[in-house]
């Protein structure tokens, strides 16, 4: 199921800024390279990855440093950690977002409402 | 460099591509370079891990004077929305008060707008200035126009406090007026990047009130003129700041310790505090480069190049770099 969540110009290029779909809040990164989501909160301690440091493919959350992958949601400093990831699609300006978490990356799936 | 040789490995700016900040700022100078993103094309510098896209930001400034094309997605969130996050995602809020003096007007206006955001917490810092913790993130532009005072840059790596004692105003054991010199010091500085945070102070006297043997600069007040340090820490690290040189006027202590802090910011590696920098370069060749009159001067220049091109960055409560500068939720059109 894909969802309106906001206007392609509402991310500043190279930022995240935060979604909320069914109460649950999913940071939308414009990295240089393409449009990426991941919840928000790092397990950690609950950082806000939308204010984290950008990279191609992942992003350093604020707070102490973990590195998340952007596709996976995997954590590439701090292993069994990870947060879900969704699919980005932009339409006519506008940004998409797959509600259903893409689990991990052989492309398992689990209901964003579980 | 001898490969695998764990000693003699250098201090990579990109861990990634193993870039160093010397490699680096030598294309950055050679392409005429004043962009975050243009060393990324150049180079793949920040591409991999982006964990050292600020560094480079700093290096992309310092190298044009400031006069380079800012990409905020290259700084930290801290110099995104000029505060310090906290460990709950709001931010905190000090205002510059040079040299540690404030008056009841600046006083009364932080009283009024610590209570109209509802400030959780309003605390003294140690460097005499007020904090206030707990700020959410869309209130930061109403409460830098209601306090009305520019940023005290405690969010940055940049010119921190100047912290002073009482000095010859009022203490009568004052043998040098440690206000007047802290406040000349910040005002000279303020607005600086630096590698690393560098926070001062000015003692009128050897008691040392301001804790300045402790500080990255430190002055003191002695019989005859001022005692100039560098490279002290009271952190993590405590190490008693080295003695530069003992002058007789004020204005001296300001021209030496700018010419060292401009050696400083370009000669450090990110991260890099002083207490780290000057045992690595060592304070003899520190004195020779910094008190020699021509090479000081030419610092001088430099960073009086650097700061005419700072501005206040609590100003972009008028003028957002992006609308959403200050929002961190967003929505669908309606």
């Amino acid at each position: 199921v894909t969802r309106r969540v906001c206007r392609v110009e509402d991310v500043p290029l190279g930022e995240g800024r935060a979604v909320e779909v069914d109460g649950r809040r999913i940071a939308v990164f414009q990295t240089r390279t393409g449009w990426f989501a991941l919840d928000q909160r790092c397990p950690h301690r609950g950082g806000p990855l939308t204010d984290g440091i950008l990279a191609d493919g992942c992003v350093i959350c604020p707070l102490h440093d973990r590195r998340f992958d952007l596709t996976t949601g995997r954590c590439q400093t701090d292993a069994p950690m990870r947060v879900a990831a969704y699919r980005v699609e932009l339409h006519d300006g506008e940004v998409w977002l797959d509600s259903v978490a893409v689990a991990d990356d052989g492309g398992a799936r689990a209901a964003l409402a579980a | 460099m001898i490969s695998g040789d764990a000693a003699n490995e250098p201090f990579y700016l990109c861990a990634c591509r193993k870039q160093t900040r010397e490699e680096l700022a030598a294309t950055i100078r050679a392409d005429g370079l004043d962009a975050v993103s243009q060393v990324g094309e150049l180079c793949g510098t920040g591409h991999d891990c982006g964990a050292c896209k600020p560094a480079l930001a700093y290096l992309v400034s310092e190298i044009n004077g400031n006069r380079h094309r800012e990409e905020r997605d290259a700084r930290f969130i801290n110099d995104r929305v000029h505060a310090n996050i906290q460990n709950d995602g709001t931010f905190s809020v000090v205002p510059r008060m040079y040299g540690g003096v404030t008056t009841p007007s600046e006083l009364r206006r932080i009283a009024d707008a610590a209570e109209k955001y509802e400030v959780p917490m309003v605390k003294i810092t140690g460097g005499q200035r007020i904090d206030l913790l707990g700020v959410r993130r869309e209130d930061l532009p109403a409460i830098w126009r209601d306090i009305g005072m520019p940023s005290g840059h405690a969010y940055a790596k940049a010119i921190r406090t100047v912290k002073t004692c009482v000095g010859t105003d009022f203490c009568r054991f004052g043998l040098g007026n440690s206000i007047q010199l802290g406040i000349d010091m910040e005002r000279a500085w303020e607005g600086l990047h630096t590698p690393a945070k560098v926070k001062s102070g000015v003692s009128g006297c050897p008691r040392n009130c301001a804790e300045a043997t402790v500080k990255d600069i430190g002055v003191v007040g002695v019989e005859g003129g001022w005692q100039v340090r560098i490279a002290g820490a009271a952190g993590a690290t405590v190490r008693e700041a080295d003695i530069l040189c003992t002058v007789e006027t004020a204005a001296e202590a300001l021209r030496v310790t700018t010419a060292f802090l401009q050696y400083y910011r370009e000669n450090a590696d990110y991260k890099e505090r002083m207490y780290a920098f000057v045992p690595r370069i060592g304070l003899d060749v520190i004195k020779e480069i910094v008190l020699d009159e021509e090479q000081g001067a030419a610092l001088r220049e430099r960073l009086a190049i650097a700061k005419a091109a700072v501005t206040d960055p609590w100003l972009e409560r008028d003028e957002p770099y992006h609308p959403n500068q200050f929002v961190e939720l967003v929505g669908p059109p309606s």
